[in-house]
């Protein structure tokens, strides 16, 4: 087992090697200390990714369970608007405790729009898919009903810290994911939360007739993603000090998908790898940093990522693997028989 | 000694023959949802001629297929691949591909008629691809095809990230082409090409092999192999339907709007999705009508429509109101499959 | 029918999947207007061959002749082609669809590339007819019961004009009056020569119908014999290659056993429960280290009885006492807190976990009880795992294996050993016997007659009349969905008393 789990990331690993590689090379500063914060392209690259891993960490939990969550990207639109709404109704801006509440208030809204994907999968019985669908549809149109179709711009210190700022050194939306990540490998590996989370994405039936609690299970990790996205959306709005429903977390569920899928975990559920997230999500990013480094215009980022995408899929796919490099390789655990002729 | 049970045996040959026929459910259950749909529209119809002026002018009707008609077409194309239990996410970027390649490919003076087989042809391959890879390698459709909508949005904003204008004659001749279908009543070209594909695609999936094959993989595509139905042709079949009637659509609209432009069409995928949905297609595929995708078009289309007409409500309001008409039908959809088990 | 000449013959048939030779120079032929039972214990390679002449798998090695013509077949399509029709225990068919189109699709009548829908339900309806089957042709699938649904799949084989069809244990969800219809169109077939194939563990049924059948064993050929040339006993001789000797060892076992201690108290009591559609209400008692064995068909409720007691199906009506307190069980946690436990009848779907090992699929049961926050010690999990791999005997004794990849009965240990470590007091187990090997039927045989002396009561739902009789205290049996009959398991009562009641839903 171990050594195909290994397998699986070691492609991933070589590309984001490869690209970190050539960002070293290109540009004139690739990891350095300036004013006592950590500096430089390496750097950029881990604090802009730090949305998408949030985000594709819940997804990854979802997605254990067999379940997918659409509605992310709308969900960080809402926490968003909310966030700035309630800032710009502030006296002062930069009061600390004002924007504490308005986060806080975000991430309450976030973890409702999970509760309401939890429910509708977990007690209302809706495929996963669909039942996402509704909020994703639905949750820009309410992002732009507060914030009544406008931008809102905010000057706030203590929010735009989210995004830009650095504490011991390291910047505050990195410590953030990783805190995130963290307390995501905790809960679900010192705890048997994993075990519980794959035993349902494996067979929900067998699951319930083993006595696990599924549905409890399910609606948590709808809230979890609920959550992470919600943060993910202040730290992308905090980085451009503004909330925009319309373009905020767009198209993000599927850079999500694709970082979880990138990381090895089936898109049916069951066994799952936060590290590999974590993994799909840096590439991704990295990607992008990597394809504007090199001089190709940012509009082929998205060439690239569809390169990168089937070659990622193709190499994981057992079928493709059979047919370009014979059986042999398929199953490596298996002893070799030898065919008459 | 314990001997048994209350209420008395019925006799008779009534057991085993209770066995032979046994119902599960009303065979007409699959009717239900397109009814819904149907009585839906006509409350929001009715309701618009009660409450707003000159909502009853048959123009109000026609215009909808106007104004959908780009929608209808990829909608009908979309119904195809999500019966067979599959998705394409690619639609959307498609539709921009074509568009913005038509405008260049026109500007550069090629020949109309050399254009437009041209990106029909380029669409159809584009799904056809995506069908390759669905079904040789196993990749799932959701990957699969989101790799082609990164693939076919890279390509369009690669060509040109503006609007692309299109003087060519053909083209502006389509586009101020008037019918006259009664007394002030006019449509355009592009409306009657929704609607012929709605026609054809219906008699399609009614009386041909390759139609019924389609709803024999969305019911179970293991049993449709084991029965001998040429499942993988099929397969790539639905999806290179698809992404032609995606690059139709394309072409609809580069009629329409004379231009081309790399983010027309963005999102359109989720509109095709939620129109089959409200229409009564069942995401896990296997069941539904095009005639309910017509519906389901409309609908959206009369809300929009609805939503002119009130004139002071935000257009946040549509994407809501969709949001909330996906949730009713997918809840009744769930009511009527849960009474079916 | 004399010595014609062979319509499929398969010489010297080899298949080699990574690491297991499942076919190794197999010889098997099928003559015209014969049915030929294929035995063999799971794993024995029925299956595997079948596979090869269906052509979802293709030979290593060997010859397929078909009419005295070799053949290659490549696929489901090419075998239908070449008039090997096949008939899966799973029914393959698409549910979604009418019962006409489950019969004709890929094959529907047309005209200029338009299907003839009215054409099509009239010959559906007289090919149904012929199978004394009167349908609703233009009903989905999905309204008629699976064993409606195995004809349909049967008249879908045989249209295909169908020189060879290959009936992959068809029996195994039917009850008996179905499985009288099907021999009873098995043997029409027959008449017109068209050459059966046919696997079923039921060996009543092999001696029933058969003409002929051939023995595997690890993927080799044993024999091949006329019928009537071997014995029940000698057949299972040859298909297990031991003695029946484990078999009839328990039997002693449990008569003594019978002579529980009839003062024990009752564990657990069901008043009146039912479940509209389910099972009519019941009552029934279950006692502290008492075996109760449910008898019926399939579809008489038994399964759905049991599922009211783990809470798997919510009841409607009725009341259900444990340990002499009132209690409704919401779902399958509550009752597992009052240390109930439940193995369905559905290992795969309902049962393991196949992408799990088959240590977390040990631990699943005991893990969720105790509730995700309290992870059992991985030192802890490994020696409860380790226990229960040795007593169960479970083959790969590898911990860490996915369980997909053990056989079925060693799937069936590792869902008991899931139940044992929550040292529960009422084990419901509904056919944990059925579709494994004898060898493994044995073990777990046995091993519920050792549970129960050890004071633990057992629900033992099971098709095989035989095994209820051998195992249980009491018996209760089902028709129609519901509890008719509830009697103690004396030495006058027998497998032909119980058919009696089964047949005539009569109170004694």
């Amino acid at each position: 087992m171990t050594t195909i789990f290994k397998n699986r990331l070691f492609w991933p690993a070589l590309i984001l090697v490869v690209m970190l590689g050539i960002n070293a090379f290109t540009s004139n500063q690739f990891i350095t200390i300036k004013d006592g914060h950590l500096f430089g392209s390496l750097i950029d690259i881990l604090r802009g990714s730090a949305p998408l891993i949030l985000v594709a960490l819940g997804m990854t939990l979802v997605i254990a369970t067999g379940g997918i969550d659409l509605s992310v990207g709308s969900v960080m639109a809402i926490s968003g608007a909310v966030a700035c709404l309630l800032i710009s109704d502030l006296d002062n801006q930069n009061s600390l405790s004002g924007v504490f509440i308005a986060i806080g208030a975000a991430i309450l809204v976030s973890l409702a729009a999970g509760l309401w994907n939890g429910t509708l999968v977990a007690v209302v019985g809706i495929q996963p898919i669909i039942a996402t669908l509704i909020l994703m549809v639905a949750g820009r149109g309410l992002a732009q009903l507060f914030t009544e179709g406008q931008i809102i711009n905010v000057q706030s210190g203590p929010y735009s810290a989210l995004a830009s700022g650095f504490f011991l050194t390291l910047p505050i939306a990195l410590l953030i994911a990783a805190a995130a990540v963290g307390l995501t490998v905790l809960l679900t590996r010192r705890t048997a939360l994993g075990l519980l989370l794959e035993s349902v994405g494996g067979s929900p039936t067998a699951s319930r007739l083993a006595g696990i609690g599924a549905r409890r299970i399910t609606i948590m990790t709808y809230v979890v993603a609920g959550a992470f996205a919600g943060l993910a959306g202040l730290i992308a709005s905090a980085d451009i000090k503004s909330a925009d429903s319309i373009s905020a977390g767009n198209l993000i569920e599927l850079d999500a998908i694709l970082a979880v899928v990138i990381g090895g975990t089936a898109l049916i559920g069951g066994r799952f790898s936060i590290i590999g997230t974590v993994l799909g999500a840096v590439i991704i990013q990295t990607l992008r940093v990597t394809v504007v480094a090199i001089g190709i215009p940012a509009e082929a980022n998205l060439l690239f990522k569809s390169v990168v995408v089937v070659a990622l899929c193709l190499s994981q796919s057992p079928e493709f693997r059979a047919k370009v490099f014979g059986r042999f390789k398929s199953r490596p655990a298996a002893e070799k028989v030898g065919v008459p002729a | 000694m314990t001997t048994t049970d209350m209420t008395p045996v019925t006799k008779g040959g009534e057991g085993p023959e209770l066995n032979k026929r046994r119902r599960v459910y009303k065979p007409n259950t699959k009717y239900v949802p397109i009814l819904a749909t149907l009585f839906l529209l006509i409350v929001m119809y009715s309701s618009g001629v009660a409450n707003y002026r000159n909502f009853d002018d048959p123009s109000v009707i026609v215009n909808l297929f106007r104004d959908n008609a780009v929608l209808l077409v990829v909608a009908v194309g979309m119904t195809f691949v999500i019966l067979t239990g599959g998705i394409d996410l690619s639609v959307g970027a498609v539709i921009s591909l074509t568009t913005i390649l038509t405008a260049t490919l026109l500007k550069a003076d090629w020949p109309p008629l050399v254009v437009l087989p041209a990106v029909l042809l380029l669409g159809a391959l584009i799904g056809a691809g995506q069908g390759a890879v669905i079904h040789f390698f196993k990749v799932e459709p959701f990957i699969a095809t989101l790799a082609g909508l990164f693939l076919a949005r890279g390509a369009a904003l690669t060509i040109n990230d503006e609007s692309v204008p299109i003087r060519d004659d053909m083209w502006r001749e389509i586009s101020d082409y008037r019918i006259v279908l009664a007394d002030g009543v006019v449509t355009k070209p592009i409306a009657i090409i929704a609607v012929l594909a709605v026609l054809v695609a219906a008699a399609v999936l009614a009386w041909t092999r390759f139609g019924r094959n389609v709803y024999a993989i969305g019911g179970n595509s293991d049993s449709a192999l084991l029965m001998g139905l040429p499942v993988g042709r099929t397969k790539i079949a639905v999806y290179t339907l698809s992404g032609f009637c995606a690059a139709l659509g394309g072409v609809l609209f580069s009629i329409n709007s004379t231009s081309g432009w790399a983010l027309q069409g963005n999102g359109m995928e989720l509109d095709a999705i939620a129109a089959c949905v409200i229409g009564g297609v069942l995401l896990t595929g296997g069941s539904g009508f095009v005639w309910g995708t017509l519906l389901g078009v409309l609908v959206t289309g009369l809300i929009r429509t609805i939503i002119n007409f009130q004139g002071d409500l935000n257009a946040a309001w549509s994407r809501i109101i969709i949001g909330v008409l996906l949730f009713a039908f997918i809840v009744m959809q769930r009511l009527v499959t849960r009474k079916a088990k | 029918m004399g010595e014609q000449s062979p319509v499929l013959e398969m010489t010297g048939i080899r298949k080699v999947f990574p690491g297991v030779v499942a076919l190794d120079g197999v010889d098997f032929r099928l003559f015209p207007g014969e049915v030929h039972a294929l035995m063999g214990e799971n794993g024995a390679g029925k299956s595997t061959l079948i596979k090869t002449l269906t052509g979802v798998y293709e030979i290593d090695g060997g010859e397929i002749k078909l009419g005295g013509v070799p053949v290659r077949i490549s696929g489901p399509l090419q075998a239908q082609q070449a008039g090997v029709s096949t008939v899966y225990q799973e029914v393959n068919l698409c549910t979604n669809l009418s019962v006409a189109e489950n019969i004709f699709i890929g094959r529907e009548p047309r005209r200029f590339g338009k299907i003839q829908w009215g054409k099509m339900r009239r010959r559906a309806a007289e090919l149904l007819a012929r199978l004394d089957l009167d349908l609703d042709v233009s009903a989905p699938l999905s309204s008629y019961s699976l064993a409606i649904q195995q004809m349909v799949a049967i008249a879908r084989a045989i249209d295909i004009e169908a020189r060879v069809l290959i009936l992959d244990e068809p029996t195994s969800s039917l009850d008996t009056a179905e499985v009288a219809q099907l021999f009873r169109i098995m043997r029409r077939l027959k008449e017109s020569g068209v050459a059966i194939l046919f696997v079923s563990h039921f060996l009543d049924q092999i001696y029933e119908i058969s003409d002929r059948l051939t023995i595997l064993r690890n993927g080799q050929l044993i024999s091949e014999h006329r019928v009537e040339e071997l014995t029940q006993v000698q057949l299972v001789e040859k298909m297990i290659g031991k003695e029946l000797a484990a078999l009839e060892d328990l039997e002693d076992k449990a008569q003594s056993n019978r002579e529980r201690a009839a003062e024990a108290k009752p564990i657990l009591e069901a008043k009146g429960l039912g479940r509209t559609g389910a099972i009519a209400p019941y009552n029934l008692t279950i006692h502290q280290g008492e075996v109760v064995g449910l008898a019926g068909l399939l579809g008489s409720g038994r399964t759905e009885l049991a599922r009211l007691l783990f809470g798997a199906d919510k009841a409607d009506s009725g009341e259900l006492w444990v340990d002499g307190k009132k209690t409704t069980l919401r779902d399958p946690q509550a009752a597992m807190k009052h240390r109930i436990a439940f193995s369905s009848e559905n290992r795969r779907t309902e049962g393991i976990i196949g992408e799990l090992s088959v240590r977390e699929n040990i631990i699943l049961a005991l893990q969720a009880a105790r509730g995700w926050t309290r992870p059992i010690p991985r030192k802890k999990q490994d020696e409860i795992v380790d226990k229960y791999i040795k007593a169960l005997q479970i083959r790969p004794a590898d911990p860490e294996r996915p369980v997909r990849n053990l056989s079925g009965g060693n799937q069936q240990k590792v869902l008991l050993a899931r139940w044992l470590i929550t040292e529960p007091r009422l084990l419901i187990i509904d056919e944990p016997t059925r579709g494994i090997d004898v060898g493994a039927k044995a073990e777990i045989q046995r091993l519920v007659a050792e549970l129960s002396d050890g004071g633990m009561a057992v629900l033992f739902v099971s098709a095989e009349l035989e095994e209820v009789l051998r195992l249980s205290h009491k018996i209760a049996v089902l028709r129609d969905r519901r509890l008719v009959e509830e009697l103690e398991n004396t030495a006058d009562v027998d497998a032909d008393r119980i058919m009696q009641t089964i047949a005539s839903g009569a109170t004694s």
